[in-house]
């Protein structure tokens, strides 16, 4: 899950990173409130999951309340590159003297975690690491060890961190560490890092993705999922305990297994191209061993997708049983009675198929159809969908 | 002959008593894996029957590797416990760990990774893997064993459904071993190695490659069959239709940016000579054509 910019900072807080006041608006009162509260020239930061967020005048610089409210005004509601500002930050200002990049990630070809610093900060990371790679140090961090104070003045020292601001660097860079581990995050990136004109050493903007795997350790991170921004079907899904993505499409899929339900999305893509350019409208893994019951709540969802103009079941039966998935399409489709309309195209293979498919062929339901084949399966699928 | 493991494997099962350990040692015992016993913290001393196998339980695994001569580990503990049972392993030095437990906490599957490599003498399999099969020799994790039996074919896979589609459509020829990976970004054992380990065994005649977006391990595997590998490579990726930003249910499958594009690794495996299908049927009828059959 990434988070927004006020999360990560309210987390960099909670783990004693520096931070400048700030507070969150969804409307302009709200923000002429905040700016009041915070004193003196604000800055009014657009929160968005998206970069460029500056170019695209997200953020402004107030003067005082009265204008912090006027350019909150502008900013809500604005659409950065397709996401709406439903909210801002507005933050002290703070004068800066020089910007820096900090930032603690995965390293997932090493296998391990890797720190990137740069005095070059501000601009985009990347740009350096492109034109300028000396100027990024790139240091390996053991899960193990993590990031000591030694371990930290070390990387300081390799970043080439004047010597004016490297302690207050390598103790900012100890406590990232801590908000990297104790949160369980993949991402903390703080761009820019600052240093004001007074000396101080400051986390102006940061960005945190943290696991997924972790939710059952991490009970506060449910508070930070966006629900404006899920949709409906997904939320319905993960209501389920289901995996499903939707995407823009007409085809519904349902498999099982990751890898087997990315690849039927593929095949589906190929054998639109045949026919009109029809499209795979989600992603859903029942996963392994499912029941009828999960295939049954998997069905549902995909029928209520009002995109969906067919739908494609490929099962290869590992754990899963194909009986059992039969079962479920039988079940789901008892109970959604008049409300099913669309084509239902099955490939089952593997663990009891033979049973499977005899449960199919017995209920004998006029929208089911059955198929030997995945690519077969697809092709009919696709071509259902582009009726 | 086969990678990784044979009929000689020694299989302690992790998580045995659970309800996940007790359903897969039963399959694992009827596809002829030579299971001498489980772990499981606390439950030391007891004796479980699974289909008539007295099969004795240890509170480490150390102990169990002492009484029963193992020497490969299953793991089936749940995520919560995952990283201390497979530190448990690495602490006693068994050879082979192969962690099925899905949804583990990349903080823990990259400890336990880097704890393997201060030790040096563990080998991880997954985690979030299905494990893996030399047929009719012996079969570690959740593979099905009747999908195919022994031949020449050699499968690395990140994805466990994939590599059974993959088993089945080439089921009239067979495999050596087929392993499957996982799909976590944090794995112990990767393309490269099973690459590498195929190419050295005898009896491997062939090689079926199978990747899906996210990371950059495919083109790694790319530039290492260039240099390494010699023997005929057909491959698969999966994850052309997924959206940027997205993750596509491995923990890893997520495109972010231009990298991890399934095109992306389909270049470089082309670029390295590899043949790659655009469905997982075209790929085996790669393989088929490349083999005579």
């Amino acid at each position: 899950m990434d988070l927004f910019e006020y999360q990560a900072r309210d987390l960099f807080e909670k783990h004693g990173v520096p931070v400048l006041a700030a507070a969150i608006a969804t409307t302009a009162d709200e923000a002429e409130a905040a700016a009041t509260k915070i004193g003196g020239k604000v800055v009014v930061k657009a929160q968005v999951k998206v970069g460029g967020r500056g170019k695209a005048g997200g953020v402004k610089l107030a003067e005082n309340p009265t204008d912090a409210r006027a350019k909150a005004a502008e900013i809500l509601g604005m659409d950065i590159k397709g996401h709406i500002v439903r909210t801002v930050m507005i933050a002290a200002a703070a004068p800066i003297e020089s910007e820096y990049y900090l930032a603690i990630l995965l390293d997932r070809s090493n296998r391990t975690f890797l720190v990137m610093a740069s005095v070059s900060g501000g601009m985009d990371i990347e740009e350096v690491a492109h034109t300028a790679p000396e100027k990024l140090a790139k240091i390996p961090v053991s899960a193990v060890d993590g990031i000591s104070a030694a371990k930290a003045t070390e990387i300081v020292a390799a970043a080439h961190f004047p010597a004016d601001v490297a302690p207050q660097v390598a103790d900012v860079l100890v406590k990232l560490w801590e908000v990297f581990q104790a949160e369980d995050a993949t991402l903390v990136e703080v761009n820019p890092l600052v240093k004001t004109k007074d000396g101080k050493v400051i986390a102006l903007d940061g960005k945190v993705t943290l696991d997924d795997n972790a939710e059952f350790r991490q009970p506060d991170h449910e508070a930070l999922i966006d629900q404006a921004a899920e949709n409906p079907l997904e939320a319905a899904a993960k209501e389920k305990g289901l995996n499903y993505v939707k995407l823009e499409g007409e085809v519904g899929i349902i498999g099982n297994g990751a890898g087997l339900v990315m690849s039927t999305l593929d095949v589906v893509a190929y054998a639109g191209e045949k026919h009109g350019g029809v499209r795979p409208a989600n992603f859903l893994d029942i996963g392994g061993g499912a029941s009828a019951q999960v295939m049954a709540d998997g069905l549902s969802i995909i029928l209520g997708d009002k995109d969906v103009k067919s739908v494609f079941v490929n099962v290869f039966g590992g754990i899963t049983a194909c009986d059992a998935v039969a079962t479920g399409i039988v079940q789901a489709l008892e109970l959604l009675g008049s409300k099913a309309t669309k084509p239902i195209v099955v490939r089952l293979d593997g663990n009891n198929v033979v049973e499977g498919r005899e449960i199919l062929n017995k209920s004998a339901h006029p929208l089911v159809q059955q198929l030997d084949t995945m690519d077969g399966a697809a092709d009919r699928a696709a071509e259902l969908a582009a009726k | 002959m086969s990678i990784f493991l044979n009929e000689d494997s020694k299989v302690i099962v992790q998580g045995m008593t659970g309800s996940e350990g007790t359903k897969h040692t039963r399959r694992m015992l009827a596809s002829g894996t030579k299971i001498v016993g489980g772990v499981t913290p606390g439950k030391g001393g007891q004796v479980v029957d699974i289909d008539g196998h007295q099969l004795p339980v240890f509170n480490t695994v150390a102990e169990a590797m002492g009484v029963t001569g193992a020497n490969a580990s299953v793991v089936f503990v749940p995520p919560k416990f995952a990283k201390a049972a497979v530190i448990d392993a690495i602490d006693a030095a068994m050879p082979l760990v192969v962690v099925i437990t899905e949804g583990i906490p990349v903080h823990d599957s990259a400890s336990f990774y880097a704890y393997s490599l201060t030790k040096g003498t563990t080998r991880i399999v997954g985690p979030n893997c299905p494990g893996l099969i030399s047929p009719g020799q012996s079969n570690i994790g959740i593979i099905p064993s009747d999908i195919t039996g022994a031949g020449p074919i050699g499968l690395v896979s990140k994805s466990g459904t994939l590599t059974y589609q993959m088993m089945y459509e080439l089921r009239d020829i067979g495999f050596s071993t087929a392993v499957g990976i996982g799909g976590d970004p944090v794995i112990g054992t990767t393309h490269i190695d099973c690459l590498r380990a195929f190419q050295d065994d005898p009896e491997t005649k062939a090689i079926v490659m199978i990747g899906e977006i996210g990371g950059d391990a495919e083109e790694r595997a790319a530039a290492f069959i260039a240099e390494y590998v010699t023997k005929p490579v057909v491959g698969y990726v999966a994850g052309f239709t997924a959206p940027e930003g997205k993750t596509m249910g491995h923990a890893g499958a997520i495109v972010s940016g231009s990298s991890g594009t399934a095109q992306g690794k389909k270049d470089a495996l082309e670029a390295a000579g590899v043949k790659v299908g655009q469905t997982p049927s075209e790929t085996a009828r790669l393989l088929r054509a490349i083999l005579g059959r």
